[in-house]
């Protein structure tokens, strides 16, 4: 089981991090919700429920993932991408097999 | 896939549902679009990777151009190029009068108060000026966001009346943008150096921009900022700055004024602004003027001499400050923050002065020009319901008057437009026939006269009351509406205490483009609609009064009345019913009313004979006094 952060997404969960004065790391996870089935959740993280979830670090980062998420993330690579004027996170999920016309959801 | 911002915990949106909220600081000169995103607010570039728009709007008969290629239109196209335009929102014709501003427009000639400038695109109002400044403001959020918004923040100056206040949520409506609050420019300055959620004190806004010079007051009591003096001065900024250093170089390369042609006074107030900028990080900066094709001058300015340049203009601030100090009654000693707002305050001189002015650090870290959007989009970002600490700070105002609906479909406003919610509001309605015992109460939106005019939101009907004579039941109809903007309407009939009531979202299913063409409607048809009412009343009275002889006559017409007497009086009811029906205009059926009225004087005098010697038939003088003693 294995999840990882590129730099330029790393130096930007630092970023938010230390303007937001407080948070452990992010979380990431997946909903099940929107028009394809699931979708990505990217939270800042209080507070680690030691029974739930499995922490990972990676260049600097806390990343914190709940174990039912894990199964479906697992080998997810999380990049900060920017198209035209909008910028923001990215999951790459090997296990991931279609998604939505937007974008917003996938299946497995 | 989406790109994905970090949310709060337990706050992620679900796809299609996020609430994207931007903050909007729409600026005489320049504006801004803010939002939040991963927990941070900041203000978003266009594509050329610039932040500020300038607030300029050029037409031409093809496209509306907005920003800076619209302003640098502004001297070749002067007549289609609108600059400034927000100090002319909410202003009528008489006031432009009173601006004594030489604006280059031509305003239409025209019967409404609403000044309209004239462009090869048609006449434009300043509301429409600055919903296309609005416009280009939404595009830019929602391309960066890859989303729509859910809702924006707009700052206005704190010294806007409501009139300009109403005029800038037109402006939004028009752009088809939801307006979550208006917010005053220094509140979102305060907002964005996280003053409201600090202790409670009073707190400076010094905003120093490059034309126009305000300072702010404010009280910060239990989350909420009370603005308790404003001051200021509309021709006074970082401009004069630039003018003060351009005459020193005058004087120091001896160019007299005559040698000054347009494009070689921009050029000395270009160097003058360079050799400013440069001295926020230099100690001091060469300045080169070539004079004509031979000479060039040669010259150095330093901090010294560059602060007693600025100083005097810089003491001026600062008498606006100890004004406004003097009108909120509060002492220096008080001020326990002063936040820098506007490009001007980058100057380290500026900041020295006010500094030792309000004898405390003034806040600096947000950038000046960017400060009042960053505070905004805090402010939309938490009253779109994402940030789970958020406040929610100042009062929204309905946006149309909710009232219901009397006879003749008249309508009889209860809360008016514009009235800071929450707010409750009731009136006393009463029984229009004798007898009657029940009473339908139909809830109605907008500024029209007539009921079919406006829109219908609700209608519910109260049963059960004790049969009296007309007029003289009392019902209570009471308006409340929530912080949320939800309506609910209660009614009860006071001597039986029956209740009925009904919940109703006033802005449900309303879309901005149709609040907007009602406003307009009921400013174009306020003549017809005041017709109108006079109209419809005069037959409800007319109604009322054929009614009430019908009732009359049948009763004692007979007794009290010669047949000759009869006719007559039937006659100018029967005049009076054709004219209810068929009448255009209110004078008609006052006219026919007043007929019906001489026509039963002595009737009526007779009637009133008998039934007071009805009355007091078999009892005393005595009694009367009695029950007039209790």
């Amino acid at each position: 089981m294995s999840l990882s952060i590129s730099d330029a997404a790393a130096d930007r969960v630092k970023a938010f991090l230390e303007n937001r004065g407080k948070g452990l790391g992010v979380r990431l996870g997946v909903k099940t919700t929107g028009c394809s089935g699931m979708a990505y959740v990217i939270e800042f993280v209080d507070e680690i429920n030691p029974d739930e979830d499995v922490t990972f670090e990676d260049k600097g980062v806390t990343i914190v993932v709940d174990k039912k998420s894990l199964v479906i993330l697992d080998g997810t690579e999380i990049d900060y991408a920017k198209e035209g004027l909008n910028e923001g996170f990215k999951f790459t999920n090997p296990n991931e097999s279609e998604r939505c016309g937007c974008g917003e959801s996938f299946t497995l | 896939m989406a790109l994905l911002q970090i949310a709060e915990p337990g706050q992620s949106g679900k796809p299609h549902e996020r609430k994207f909220a931007v903050g909007i600081d729409l600026g005489t000169t320049n504006s801004l679009v803010a939002t939040v995103r991963s927990g941070k607010s900041d203000t978003l570039p266009d594509e050329n990777g610039e932040h500020l728009l300038p607030s300029a709007v050029r037409y031409t008969p093809t496209e509306t151009i907005v920003g800076k290629a619209a302003r640098e239109a502004a001297v070749e196209d002067p007549h289609n190029t609108i600059i400034s335009v927000k100090r002319l929102m909410g202003r009528g014709v008489e006031d432009l009068k009173l601006l004594g501003e030489q604006l280059p427009y031509e305003f239409v000639e025209s019967e409404t108060s609403v000044p309209r400038i004239k462009t090869v695109a048609g006449d434009k109002s300043a509301v429409e000026v600055s919903a296309d400044i609005l416009k280009a403001l939404k595009k830019r959020g929602e391309e960066t966001l890859g989303d729509e918004l859910v809702g924006a923040v707009i700052t206005v100056p704190a010294y806007f009346d409501d009139a300009q206040r109403q005029a800038t949520k037109d402006a939004a409506r028009l752009a088809d943008l939801n307006v979550l609050r208006l917010l005053n420019e220094p509140t979102a300055a305060a907002v964005a150096y996280g003053l409201d959620s600090g202790q409670e004190g009073v707190v400076a806004i010094y905003d120093l921009g490059g034309g126009t010079f305000d300072i702010s007051i404010l009280r910060l009591n239990k989350g909420v900022f009370e603005v308790m003096a404003t001051g200021g001065d509309s021709a006074l900024g970082g401009d004069d700055f630039d003018h003060a250093i351009a005459e020193w170089i005058m004087q120091q390369a001896k160019i007299s004024n005559d040698q000054l042609d347009a494009s070689r006074s921009r050029l000395l107030l270009q160097k003058a602004c360079e050799a400013k900028e440069a001295l926020a990080d230099a100690e001091s900066v060469d300045i080169t003027i070539d004079l004509d094709e031979q000479q060039t001058w040669y010259g150095s300015l330093n901090r010294d001499t560059l602060n007693e340049l600025i100083d005097p203009l810089i003491g001026k601030t600062l008498l606006s400050c100890r004004r406004a100090l003097r009108d909120a009654e509060v002492d220096k000693d008080e001020i326990i923050d002063v936040v820098m707002v506007g490009g001007s305050t980058r100057s380290l001189r500026v900041r020295e002065k006010v500094g030792e002015f309000f004898e405390c650090e003034p806040l600096v870290s947000i950038d000046p020009d960017k400060v009042v959007a960053i505070g905004a989009a805090i402010q939309a970002n938490a009253l779109a319901g994402n940030d789970p600490d958020g406040e929610m700070l100042l009062l929204d105002v309905i946006p149309l008057s909710l009232g219901i609906e009397t006879m003749g479909g008249l309508t009889e406003k209860i809360i008016h437009r514009n009235t800071p919610i929450p707010v409750s509001r009731a009136q006393e309605f009463t029984t229009y026939k004798d007898g009657q015992t029940a009473m339908a109460v139909h809830v109605v939106q907008g500024e029209r006269e007539l009921v079919d005019d406006n829109r219908s939101l609700a209608r519910f009907e109260l049963r059960g009351f004790p049969p009296k004579v007309a007029g003289a039941l009392r019902i209570r109809v009471t308006f409340q509406v929530d912080a949320d903007g939800l309506l609910s309407v209660s009614a009860m009939e006071e001597t039986s205490g029956v209740e009925a009531s009904v919940e109703v979202k006033p802005s449900y299913g309303l879309s901005d483009g149709e609040i907007e063409s009602m406003l307009k409607a009921s400013m174009e048809h306020a003549r017809d609609d005041i017709e109108a009412r006079s109209l419809r009343e005069q037959q409800v009275e007319a109604a009322r009064v054929i009614e009430a002889l019908d009732s009359a006559l049948a009763e004692d017409g007979d007794a009290l009345l010669s047949d000759e007497e009869k006719q007559v009086i039937l006659a100018a009811r029967d005049a009076l019913v054709q004219s209810k029906d068929m009448a255009t205009t209110s004078q008609q059926v006052k006219d026919a009313i007043a007929a019906v009225e001489k026509a039963s004087a002595a009737y009526v005098a007779k009637r009133m004979n008998s039934s007071v010697q009805s009355t007091m038939a078999g009892h005393k003088v005595e009694e009367f006094k009695t029950e007039s003693e209790d």
